[in-house]
């Protein structure tokens, strides 16, 4: 639905190069922005330190992912075959001592659900799937997973301001510089 | 990726200052492409027409699909799993050959994608996407066999730990069981590595859409990705974890699957060699089937400067390698079954192998097997073989078939002569085992044809991502360079000055 009322999402600013786009957005850094990203087609090494940002947390969620699969895999296991369904066969008696046997599928349901939990984690961190964006209303923003490198600068970034946010990214070296607005 | 060639000496040596010797990397993609082409040329294959020669392989691996695999198991379902040739001795047959022989083509992908990922072995960036797709297609096949040998297809949910009206549960002491969860969490693994490296190249087709639906579909599958750092630092994380989460999860499942053979007690299967013999023997296979598939689509896409002649070369080694280890491990059974002293297990070696023993009906089978591959990958140590394409492809195809016959050995020699002479039989595949046999190579193909047609056949992010130019610090390094005096090589010893990436 158009309202014709627009909100301005912040600014967008092309780099030539990734390297150009590294030393910028270290720049960026440094005037201490908060709400902006760096857009490549691909990751740059180096860039998480360059943007300020840490660790990804997701070995943190993965974990524990890895940990219910373990313990889904040791209940299902001696649930099934020692309290419900206890039988001897190939001579292995329906007690603990059983363990050994039991390790391929405790293997298994770990990877399965660390697997899922890096995926689903993945997806939450990163805030997708999301298909609706302000920065698909740029028309140059197309090139960002081509070979496109873009800096925005959101507006609720506490430090933007309508001139010397445009004013900065330009002295950073940014070309193209556009002020995006979302459709509201 | 690390080189191992050695420094060599500077060929000049009338410089004044000290020339520091620089062996530069080699680079993995031809011609300087830049990131525009890489773009076009991998996208453009999703958003062209296809070639006649992909319709010619499309339509009739379809066919054969539908018509081996439809009609096959139709029929089998219908009448009883009587229809092949499996009888009371030969209670596997060709339906568990055919399994383990799939299942062990989709090893080289798990391994491009996530063994090659964690050794930092940047070439794999150009076949990962590809390989692990034929993963997935030779997973699905591979799934078509034990889900019907089951006997009664309709219950095969009984595999599944669910709880039912007898209050019967799964024994899980068993390896075919944990072959079950190997399985389907290999296909599961597999399917999620191979998504996420996708979201990203389906955005780049996403945003170079013209119309509408294609727009849409893109859109839907690539889930709004944007490429924004605080994106993509999730994304390598999750990425280097799925490595490092299917590394153990690919040598897990060819040894479980060595495990259906070896914890029994029929002589010839009960060696603790067989999960590392399995497990080299899947890569094997499974690097051959990726070469059988990579040389002829470089050629019909114009993927040569991506697809170089290096990775053919790798890959070749590889198999060579791999092919020793296979070789080892054949001719160590074969010895310590004679030096075990166990005349029931050299009994069985004997009977394979037709050594002082007239009673061998499949010496032929294992000789075959030996000569594809044992032999066939020796022509690998050849430099003019790993750069003529013939011969790889040639090679590659024998190990194809050398690899189908040696689960043939194991599972059809085996149970041909096992312990009571009484139960002795020839086994002859019926009619219905070769339509399904042939029909899941059909619908391997046509699945692979379709991932042609409809995702990205190569990981566009991460070539990029492995161009000389995607590194930040190129410049100032090549600045480095200059102050100290430096001269650049190439592995081969020749200067070459600056480089431009």
């Amino acid at each position: 639905m158009n309202t014709g009322i627009k909100k301005v999402y912040g600014y967008l600013a092309r780099f030539e190069t990734a390297t150009a786009l590294y030393k910028a957005a270290a720049k960026v850094r440094d005037k201490g922005f908060k709400k902006w990203d760096s857009y490549s087609s691909f990751p740059i090494h180096g860039m998480d330190d360059a943007m300020g940002l840490g660790r990804s947390k997701l070995p943190f969620f993965v974990f524990f992912g890895g940990a219910a699969g373990l313990f889904t895999a040791i209940a299902l296991q001696f649930g099934t075959q020692v309290y419900l369904y206890p039988t001897v066969v190939q001579a292995k008696p329906a007690n603990l001592f059983t363990i050994p046997a039991y390790f391929p599928v405790m293997f298994e349901l770990t990877v399965l659900l660390s697997a899922f939990t890096t995926l689903f984690g993945m997806l939450a961190l990163s805030q997708l799937p999301r298909f609706n964006h302000p920065l698909f209303e740029s028309k140059q923003f197309a090139r960002a997973t081509d070979d496109g490198f873009f800096i925005a600068i959101e507006a609720r970034d506490p430090r933007f301001n309508r001139e010397q946010t445009k004013e900065f990214l330009e002295e950073i070296g940014g070309t193209d510089v556009e002020l995006v607005e979302e459709q509201l | 990726m690390a080189s191992e060639a050695t420094t060599t000496q500077p060929a000049a040596a009338d410089v004044k200052r000290p020339k520091l010797e620089v062996l530069e990397r080699e680079e993995l993609i031809l011609n300087n492409r830049s990131l525009a082409w890489i773009t076009d040329r991998i996208c453009g294959i999703v958003e062209n027409r296809m070639p006649l020669l992909w319709w010619l392989i499309f339509i009739p691996s379809a066919l054969v699909a539908m018509i081996g695999v439809g009609g096959g198991l139709t029929y089998l379902v219908s009448t009883g799993v009587g229809v092949w040739g499996n009888n009371n001795s030969l209670m596997w047959g060709w339906p568990i050959v055919n399994f383990v022989f799939w299942i062990g083509i989709g090893h080289a992908g798990t391994l491009i994608s996530a063994i090659l990922f964690l050794t930092r072995q940047n070439w794999r960036t150009s076949i990962n996407r590809a390989a692990e797709a034929m993963t997935i297609f030779a997973v699905c096949c591979a799934g078509i066999f034990p889900a019907f040998h089951v006997g009664r297809v309709w219950m095969a949910w009984f595999l599944a730990p669910i709880p039912n009206a007898n209050a019967i549960w799964q024994n899980f002491k068993s390896p075919l069981l944990w072959d079950v969860f190997a399985v389907s969490t290999y296909f599961t693994v597999s399917l999620i590595f191979w998504y996420i490296g996708m979201v990203p190249d389906l955005a780049s087709i996403r945003d170079r859409a013209k119309n509408k639906i294609r727009k849409f579909a893109y859109g839907v599958l690539s889930l709004g990705w944007r490429g924004g750092n605080r994106q993509w630092r999730h994304y390598e994380m999750a990425y280097l974890l799925l490595a490092a989460l299917s590394t153990p999860l690919v040598l897990s499942v060819h040894t479980i699957v060595s495990f259906d053979f070896a914890t029994s007690v029929v002589p010839g299967w009960h060696t603790t060699i067989f999960p590392p013999y399995f497990v080299a023997g899947a890569i094997f296979g499974g690097f051959a089937m990726v070469l059988t598939l990579m040389i002829p689509v470089r050629k019909l896409f114009g993927l040569e400067d991506l697809i170089t002649m290096k990775h053919i070369d790798n890959m070749a080694k590889i198999i060579a390698f791999t092919g020793c280890l296979v070789g080892y491990a054949y001719l160590m059974e074969l010895f310590i079954a004679w030096y075990g002293q166990n005349k029931f297990e050299w009994a069985a070696f004997a009977k394979r192998t037709g050594l002082g023993e007239d009673d061998a009906p499949y010496a032929w089978a294992y000789y075959c097997m030996m000569t594809c591959n044992v032999l066939a990958p020796q022509f690998f140590w050849v430099k003019w073989c790993r750069q003529n394409l013939w011969v790889v492809m040639g090679v590659a195809m024998l190990v194809n078939i050398g690899m189908w016959f040696e689960r043939f050995v194991i599972i059809v020699t085996t149970l041909a002569r096992m312990w009571l002479p009484g139960d002795w039989q020839y086994y002859h595949p019926s009619p219905v085992d070769i339509m399904t046999f042939v029909g899941t190579i059909g619908m391997f193909l046509a699945l692979f044809m379709l991932f042609l047609r409809f995702l990205p056949c190569i990981n566009i992010a991460e070539v990029k991502w492995t161009l000389l130019s995607s590194n930040v610090h190129r410049d100032e390094l090549e600045h480095a360079k200059e102050e100290a005096g430096a001269q650049s090589f190439e592995a081969g010893g020749q200067a070459i000055g600056k480089k431009q990436g």
